[in-house]
């Protein structure tokens, strides 16, 4: 009896000191960035021992949570407006980029070799050019051969934060998708099969013979697919890579976009990406417990400064060194205790 | 003594706390689900189940596509699964030599613990391909040209859709349908089978006017198992139906069931009329399944009184 007594005490003992060394902070939200918040959180707790909980359950979720206030950060593909993060007394900031990528099926094209403007990418998924030797597609690819082939459009069927800026992009550029699909997470999608995440369209376009479809970068890259040469604002052709996305990134207005709710597609600047994104953390503005949202900046500031590497490693864009800047500037404006005290010093 | 009584008592009083919790969480269920369902239901009104509009953009949803593509994919997977098991368990329970039968039936068991999404990755990776390239062009050059049902077996030939989505769950539900035929087949006494051997029956006529009006019951009671199964069954259809939101004349098109629409757009429902519209699909889902029970449950009753009236 008293052995199990002491076995006992020494279990609460033990939970205890768990508890009381564990300062980790808690976030919740996007899946897309989560790989990379892992790799940061992993090396992170190795160098300071502060351990990073991420709950990967989605955008939408991660909204929720954040204003529940039952995690320290929220995370979201898809940056709030303005009134919303001032209606919840939420600040928001970029943490990660990332690029959309249009990819195809289609036998003797190599990657990067067929080009696309929005306009047409937009009427293809609007089903109104339906073969792939559509004269719209030949003109602007002279010298690839196109066959005589039905075009299967093949895109998300969750909601995502990648479906939410390849169907910005084509609001963008063009009229008609404005008028009738729209831009959003999940939209009502005139054509086409839906596949479950990433892997689910790739897999799709895969195998399916005439395919186009739409997937994070880091997809198209792992799993070798053809991808398109997209032509941008200032009328250049660019392929998508690091440096296109980082360009996009670079040449946004973000001292203009409130919030920092810039969406990085059809941005100016001659090598930028058209399809480009960033991932978003939200904090509440007050913080209740300032010691808490200190750690939070602090994992963040580290992993912007030192987190590079690993960012590319997993085919993450880490972001512009100016806008690192940026976004310190505002947390130190933005981030208040209960009292209205300034949390970052 | 008394203590026997006592214990008696709390036994009896747990066993009833058992059952009853079943109802309970029942009525619990029913009760969220009409609760989350409920902003849904006031918006649409009782056209939610008949509208075939989807649109998250605009906030506008209905049902009527979710619950053609559910009612569609379970049909088409007892058409096929039906006859299949029915000969699976013939042969186990008449024809099959006894060393054969233990190996058989066990691997039909089998069959029904593997995880649906297994199916789900096999009918996308394995079957769609090769659907596509050897079944749906066949399958479009003779049916698709029998006037009425034609139109079903003509569209894009790329192995998604209603018509996979069905047959992936037709394997499915095969081996609960089988596995139980083949037991209530056992349970006919042999001498009513032998009785009618022994009057020259063949073995088709023994099955079809012996053993199957004998086992009535159970068999309709295994493929009700099974058709709860497949309207029910979310990753495998998910994988292979093509998640589309709209209905199509043909069954090679890609469609949605409700339980891949839920599967495919909880996690990032944005507004709450999208989370709302969703619970109400699975309210709906949860009513079909009602219905379909309550309806085998009618039928068997209404087989039972014929009987009483034939004899």
């Amino acid at each position: 009896m008293q052995g199990f007594i002491r076995a006992c005490s020494l279990v609460v003992a033990l939970g205890g000191a768990a508890v009381a060394q564990a300062a980790d902070i808690t976030g919740a939200g996007a899946t897309f960035p989560y790989p990379i918040y892992s790799k940061w959180a992993e090396e992170y707790k190795a160098k300071t021992g502060v351990g990073l909980n991420y709950q990967s359950i989605g955008s939408g979720g991660g909204i929720k949570q954040i204003k529940a206030k039952t995690v320290d950060f929220g995370a979201s593909d898809m940056p709030l407006k303005p009134e919303d993060l001032d209606k919840d007394g939420l600040v928001q900031f970029p943490a990660v980029i990332g690029g959309v990528v249009p990819v195809v099926n289609l036998e003797g094209v190599a990657p990067g070799q067929m080009k696309l403007t929005g306009e047409v990418l937009a009427n293809i998924f609007l089903g109104k050019i339906k073969k792939w030797n559509d004269p719209a597609l030949v003109a602007l690819n002279a010298g690839v051969k196109l066959p005589d082939e039905n075009i299967t459009v093949v895109r998300r069927a969750d909601g995502s934060g990648t479906t939410f800026l390849f169907t910005n992009y084509l609001s963008k550029v063009n009229v008609e998708w404005k008028d009738k699909v729209g831009a959003g997470t999940a939209v009502q999608w005139p054509e086409g099969v839906g596949g479950k995440g990433n892997e689910g369209v790739a897999s799709y376009v895969q195998r399916i013979k005439g395919g186009i479809g739409y997937v994070e970068y880091a997809y198209a890259k792992k799993n070798k697919m053809i991808h398109l040469a997209m032509k941008n604002k200032a009328g250049e052709f660019v392929q998508p890579d690091d440096l296109t996305f980082q360009a996009a990134a670079a040449f946004a207005d973000w001292a203009k976009a409130p919030g920092f709710g810039e969406i990085l597609t059809e941005q100016p600047g001659k090598t930028s990406w058209p399809i480009t994104g960033a991932s978003f953390i939200l904090m509440h503005k007050v913080q209740a417990d300032p010691a808490k949202a200190q750690e939070v900046v602090k994992f963040f500031d580290w992993a912007f400064k030192n987190g590079q590497k690993s960012a590319s490693d997993l085919d993450y864009v880490p972001l512009p060194a100016s806008l690192v800047k940026q976004i310190d500037t505002a947390l130190r404006s933005s981030l208040k205790d209960a009292s209205g005290g300034a949390v970052l010093k | 003594m008394r203590i026997q009584r006592i214990q008696d008592a709390i036994f009896h009083q747990v066993t009833r706390f058992f059952a009853f919790s079943v109802l309970a969480i029942m009525a619990a269920i029913m009760g969220s689900l009409l609760y989350g369902a409920w902003p849904a239901l006031q918006e649409f009104g009782a056209g939610f189940p008949f509208s075939a509009e989807w649109n998250p953009v605009a906030d506008r949803f209905g049902g009527l596509i979710s619950i053609y593509g559910t009612l569609a994919t379970s049909v088409i997977a007892l058409v096929v699964a039906i006859p299949v098991s029915f000969g699976i368990a013939i042969f186990l329970t008449e024809l099959c030599p006894p060393k054969l039968r233990g190996a058989l039936g066990i691997a039909v068991e089998l069959l029904a613990a593997v995880p649906s999404i297994i199916y789900g990755m096999w009918g996308l990776f394995v079957f769609a391909p090769l659907f596509a390239d050897y079944v749906q062009p066949v399958l479009a050059a003779t049916l698709g040209n029998v006037p009425l049902v034609g139109n079903l077996f003509q569209g894009p030939q790329n192995g998604i859709g209603i018509l996979s989505a069905g047959l992936i769950l037709s394997v499915m539900v095969i081996p609960f349908i089988a596995s139980v035929m083949r037991d209530v087949f056992e349970v006919v006494p042999g001498i009513l089978k032998e009785s009618a051997y022994g009057l020259g029956a063949t073995t088709w006529e023994v099955v079809w006017n012996i053993v199957l009006p004998y086992t009535r019951v159970g068999v309709i009671g295994g493929v009700m198992l099974g058709l709860g199964r497949a309207l029910g069954e979310t990753m495998a259809v998910t994988f292979v139906i093509g998640n589309a939101h709209r209905i199509s004349p043909s069954l090679f098109d890609a469609g949605n069931s409700i339980a891949s629409t839920l599967a495919n757009e909880f996690a990032e429902a944005a507004s709450d009329l999208h989370v709302s519209s969703l619970i109400a699909l699975g309210l709906i889902l949860f009513f079909v399944t009602f219905i379909v029970l309550s309806l085998s449950k009618l039928l068997l009753m209404r087989l039972g009184r014929m009987e009483g009236e034939k004899t």
